[in-house]
């Protein structure tokens, strides 16, 4: 593992795989020891916006020392990260945060649940579960508002791909949650990321079924590092650092036992 | 030869570059980024006589060159500081100053009270945090409180005490004046500036805690004016901070009258920041022929 550091990447590819949603591949060190789960934060070169912007990792090549960000533009810095073209330098801070835990599902039958821009963390994650387990296949839940898909070919390479859209148009309409009770799978154990009502309504139906689930969670950052206590998620247990219940999703986070956490 | 060092309250620190609290935690975080060895201090992350959970998230926004933040002084209590932290920062050849906040003045006295065994340097009394409802801030935005506040804290402090003052008054060497007649050792300012974000889509406040302390570059010329005009009606050292980005800052920071300088929101845009600056500090003092930095102290020609 290589410690966090602040480097410079060079932007190797950029595209808009959906409407306002970018896949980025970028050259960097951090590459080569990012793992499903983890994120970078990428620094805005405009000076007036300052801090890093927290982005999950989609895809790490450690071999070729390629990074892939899938993200949403939403406010100035992912703007900015939108106009990038090959050979852009850019700075980065990584790797940040502890990842998903694979070994919890060794063994298991594992159901991943991504909704909207918390889909492309889950790709590395299905990637890295079929490398250490290449007997068992995953399900894989991918919750669109639309008939705008992005990134559901990339995970049919490492699993079962279940679609859902809130409108209907593609796969089963409503969300990740229904296409699950209603697939009639029993999984053992549930990874996800995507907005807090779906986290919520996924822990809640963890602890019915008592599997275990582990979710990815977000919250304003400014240092993505620990220092600050900007980002914290309240927590059922004493927290390690502050032992106050409040957690750091960007140190001991992102990705929390959905029992640990209070959302 | 290049001669960094500077005095406060008789404690020698090996340079003026210092963390401002809240910004560094207890300094085991940035410590993967820049060697503790080489700072003139550490200011701990402010700590109270118990555990506070801080404020509701969304703590944190950025803004114009700057950020508002209401973490709302999450801490784990004394009780962790002086059993986890102090130890880890001991290890490295720093001064430790510790940010005490607090309610109450029995909360601050207590914790004081509970540091005065543990070796640490210095204290900085936390009476301008913005974002806590009660206490705090009420101590620092009146002159006789301020004054009354700092001579019961100096009673009990076996450290010299650093008095932390906020930007949110209107005048700020009143204040100043009021912590060195309380017999404070030394001044430090300026905490964040009250501020407010709105979201225009969600039509809501950005911070759970509507408003928040504005930090960052956005500041500096407010808090540069605020050094100078408190250096300049007392006689104890100030430690200066409020935007510092790099060493050409600090040095401004210093000629408005600042004895010590602290790095704080930039730390989280450049986390090598703190030992950025300390390079160019000599940088700058071997291209003007300085030899001791205190020349540079207030040095600013009127």
């Amino acid at each position: 593992m290589l410690s966090k550091q602040k480097l410079r990447g060079s932007v190797i590819s950029q595209q808009e795989i959906a409407p306002s949603i970018f896949s980025l591949w970028i050259e960097t060190e951090l590459a080569k020891y990012a793992s499903a789960g983890q994120f970078v934060g990428i620094y805005p070169k405009n000076g007036a916006t300052l801090l890093p912007r927290p982005i999950s990792v989609c895809e790490a090549e450690g071999e070729t020392g390629r990074l892939r960000l899938v993200y949403r533009t939403a406010g100035k810095g992912t703007a900015e990260f939108a106009s990038y073209k090959p050979g852009t330098e850019i700075s980065l801070l990584g790797n940040l945060g502890n990842g998903f835990p694979l070994e919890e599902a060794e063994g298991k039958q594992a159901a991943l649940l991504g909704g909207g821009i918390g889909i492309p963390p889950l790709l590395e994650l299905a990637k890295g579960l079929r490398s250490r387990n290449p007997t068992s296949v995953p399900d894989i839940f991918l919750g669109y508002r639309d008939s705008q898909l992005f990134l559901q070919k990339d995970f049919e390479k490492y699993g079962t791909v279940h679609i859902t859209t809130e409108d209907g148009s593609v796969g089963t309409a409503g969300n990740v949650l229904d296409a699950l009770a209603g697939s009639g799978l029993s999984p053992d154990v549930l990874m996800a990321c995507g907005p807090l009502p779906m986290l919520r309504a996924i822990k809640a139906f963890a602890a019915k079924r008592h599997i275990k689930a582990f979710l990815s969670l977000e919250e304003r950052m400014a240092c993505g590092i620990g220092a600050c206590l900007g980002c914290v998620c309240k927590t059922k247990e004493t927290d390690p650092h502050s032992h106050v219940n409040n957690a750091r999703i960007c140190t001991e986070g992102p990705v929390f036992e959905a029992g640990e956490v209070e959302i | 030869m290049t001669d960094l060092s500077v005095t406060i309250a008789g404690i020698l620190f090996k340079n003026p570059v210092m963390t401002a609290s809240g910004t560094f935690g207890s300094g085991m975080e940035y410590g993967e980024f820049v060697d503790l060895n080489k700072l003139g201090a550490v200011i701990t992350k402010g700590v109270a006589n118990h555990p506070w959970p801080g404020n509701p998230t969304p703590r944190v926004a950025e803004t114009y060159g700057g950020m508002l933040n209401a973490i709302g002084l999450q801490n784990p209590g004394i009780d962790v500081l002086i059993e986890r932290d102090i130890p880890f920062l001991k290890q490295f050849d720093t001064r430790i100053i510790v940010n005490v906040c607090g309610k109450t003045v029995e909360d601050y006295l207590e914790t004081v009270e509970k540091l005065s065994d543990t070796g640490v340097d210095m204290l900085e009394i936390n009476v301008s945090c913005p974002n806590v409802k009660e206490g705090a801030i009420a101590f620092g935005q009146k002159a006789d409180s301020l004054y009354a506040i700092t001579g019961e804290i100096k009673k009990k402090s076996r450290q010299p005490i650093i008095m932390k003052l906020s930007p949110n008054v209107t005048d700020i060497a009143e204040m100043a004046r009021a912590a060195e007649a309380g017999g404070a050792d030394a001044l430090s300012l300026i905490n964040t500036l009250t501020g407010m974000q709105i979201d225009i889509h969600r039509r809501s406040f950005v911070l759970a805690n509507k408003t928040g302390g504005l930090s960052g570059p956005a500041i500096k010329p407010v808090a540069v004016r605020m050094v100078y005009q408190a250096s300049r009606v007392v006689k104890i050292p100030v430690i200066g901070m409020g935007g510092i980005a790099n060493a050409a800052d600090a040095i401004e920071f210093m000629l408005a009258g600042a004895t010590a300088v602290a790095a704080g929101a930039m730390n989280f845009v450049n986390p090598y920041l703190t030992e950025e600056i300390i390079v160019g500090l000599e940088e700058y003092m071997i291209r003007y022929g300085v030899k001791q930095i205190s020349e540079l102290i207030g040095a600013v020609q009127e």
